[in-house]
């Protein structure tokens, strides 16, 4: 696909799902093995061009997702390069065990591709959000996880996937009028995380909607005298070691997710730098482990403290500023 | 390679049935105190003895070769008899058998993919091996393979909701090369299978799914090997229920639910020994 500014606003008007539909088109024209599946939501996928260019490349299973990942891993066995989608929840959690066994246990290749992640539907209620994905498929062998900060971040995460080792779960990030993160093309790896802002003080990881967030937020400490380093870290697993040494003498390091506090980034960056001697103190900000009720994104963020103004507010508290 | 064999020979299946059952008792009785999943290995040995004996078009030297047909053990727990008739194949060494449930065996008490021992896919938990066949089936189908997809199946995963899922996925998608026998020995861990979800509407729920179904006696090798061709060819996704009892072979363990998972001594070990010689051989 042709990179450059006007594409990137395009993708960011669009939003992420038709961003992953143009995505899966693109890689279909180069990929001759490229196989997708659906559980009945082809057009929530921003599937229904590649559904008519490629009909004998497109499968809708039904709503039967446990089936799909069974179907999804015969194909991967026979080489077939397959990508699964279905909203967040359902594509992690109810063919959770399907997954485990045949994504990690097995070791079989898949592209998982969980849609509208996090609390942007809220108003639909929580069987339609997802912020426990992170959490149970981080416990799992064998399987990346990564969350896209925005449209190009979802196609080089995709054309990542596609070609990576091991099964790869892409947590979609949900809504149109997406922020746009990356301006033009970048590099970008798998299990590599990227540093967007520089800072000295303090180190602010997000994923995700948040990175955007965490921008802002470290445009609002600068003001405060605080230098803040702003850092995509798109891959939750494997976790990028390297990076995390290299800021582990910060005063703090805040993590931002729209996920649930357990089990997520802040867990998984939390995990590593326990180990070590000398660490610096640790700010998780995501989902309190609690069942947001009924808002739009904006209210439903406000509900769980995922602002900026808030983040904002207890970093300088934290830091006693 | 070997093609499948157009004549029946029955003596031949009879003798490689005979050697899995030496072999999957051994196998349980180095298990030790592990134990193994006796009863539905036995069920399940005359199943797997007619495919490998006289069915499946397989090549000796290269388990991996793109046209062999595929096997996926759906029920993970029957790994007495696969891994037997796979040894008795050729395709695991018959020296590896003891390490069974060993430690660093590659032979675990549920298969784990090896495709170089003829293990295709890691299984174990109940009710998700039909969705594997889908997958399989249809890719072989894309690239024009003349391959077909056997899945063994147990009458008890039939209580898992993903088997129906499945069982609806097979006729859609057309699949005339995938073939699912199901071992039906009427037993679960919990107990009869009658008792707890009934499985006696089995031959009706599976073609009201749209495929074909017969039924044949799982322990009658000629009926089993004359069922398996007709199935073959019927153009349609089809079904086996296999009627066979639990344990089958030994006195102790025939229709005993006791053996779903046992530990077998060696006093039963040297009695089963006898028995399978006797009814092999005769006195």
């Amino acid at each position: 696909m042709e990179i450059n500014a006007k594409s990137i606003k395009r993708w960011s008007v669009i939003g992420a799902r038709p961003t992953f539909g143009q995505a899966v088109l693109d890689l279909a024209s180069r990929e001759d093995r490229l196989m997708v599946l659906t559980a009945d939501v082809s057009t929530s996928a921003g599937l229904d061009r590649f559904r008519k260019q490629y009909p004998d490349r497109f499968l809708d299973v039904g709503i039967a997702e446990q089936n799909m990942m069974g179907i999804a891993t015969g194909l991967a066995t026979e080489g077939l390069c397959v990508i699964t989608t279905t909203f967040a929840p359902f594509q992690s959690m109810r063919c959770l065990e399907q997954i485990r066994v045949y994504q990690g246990y097995m070791d079989m290749p898949v592209v998982m591709v969980g849609l509208a992640s996090g609390i942007y539907h809220s108003y639909l209620g929580n069987t339609h959000c997802c912020f426990e994905d992170v959490g149970v498929f981080r416990s799992i062998p064998n399987i990346a996880i990564v969350t896209p900060a925005d449209c190009l971040e979802i196609i080089k995460a995709l054309e990542a996937a596609v070609k990576y080792e091991h099964a790869v779960y892409i947590r979609l990030p949900e809504g149109a009028g997406m922020p746009v993160i990356y301006k033009e093309d970048y590099d970008f790896r798998i299990g590599k995380a990227n540093v967007l802002r520089k800072g000295t003080d303090i180190a602010i990881l997000a994923n995700g909607r948040m990175v955007n967030t965490a921008l802002e937020v470290a445009a609002g400490l600068s003001i405060n005298n605080i230098s803040a380093e702003v850092t995509d870290f798109h891959t939750v697993k494997p976790v990028d070691e390297g990076y995390l040494d290299s800021i582990d003498r910060r005063s703090l390091i805040v993590t931002i997710e729209e996920h649930n506090v357990h089990g997520g980034l802040g867990s998984a960056v939390s995990e590593y730098m326990m180990q070590k001697e000398n660490r610096p103190r640790l700010m998780t900000f995501g989902i309190h482990d609690f069942f947001p009720h009924a808002g739009d994104y904006a209210s439903s963020l406000e509900q769980c403290g995922l602002t900026t103004e808030k983040i904002e507010k207890s970093i300088l508290k934290g830091l006693g500023a | 390679m070997s093609a499948e064999k157009n004549e029946m020979d029955i003596d031949f299946i009879r003798e490689f049935a005979f050697h899995m059952r030496k072999h999957a008792l051994a196998m349980a009785f180095s298990a030790g105190s592990h134990a193994s999943h006796f009863g539905a290995g036995f069920s399940l040995i005359d199943i797997l003895a007619v495919l490998y004996a006289h069915v499946l078009r397989l090549d000796k030297g290269n388990p991996t070769w793109p046209e062999r047909d595929r096997v996926i053990l759906s029920k993970g727990h029957g790994v007495l008899a696969y891994y037997a008739a796979l040894a008795e194949y050729g395709y695991i060494p018959k020296e590896d058998l003891p390490g069974f449930e060993q430690d660093g065996s590659y032979l675990f008490g549920h298969p784990v993919r090896s495709p170089k021992h003829g293990i295709e896919f890691t299984n174990g938990s109940l009710g998700m091996g039909l969705s594997l066949g889908i997958g399989t089936a249809l890719a072989l189908k894309k690239r024009g393979s003349g391959s077909r997809v056997f899945v063994i199946m147990g009458d008890g995963e039939m209580d898992e909701g993903s088997v129906w899922e499945a069982f609806m996925a097979g006729s859609q998608f057309h699949l005339d090369n995938l073939i699912a026998v199901i071992d039906r020995n009427r037993m679960q861990l919990g107990g009869d299978t009658e008792g707890i979800i009934s499985q006696d509407l089995l031959a009706e729920r599976i073609p009201s799914f749209g495929w074909d179904c017969y039924e044949a006696q799982g322990h009658d090798l000629e009926d089993l090997t004359h069922t398996v061709q007709l199935a073959l060819k019927c153009g349609r996704p089809s079904a086996i229920i296999a009627h066979t009892v639990k344990g089958r072979g030994f006195s102790f363990s025939e229709g005993n639910n006791a053996w779903h998972h046992a530990v077998l001594t060696q006093k039963q070990y040297e009695s089963a020994l006898e028995e399978l010689e006797v009814s092999y051989h005769g006195n």
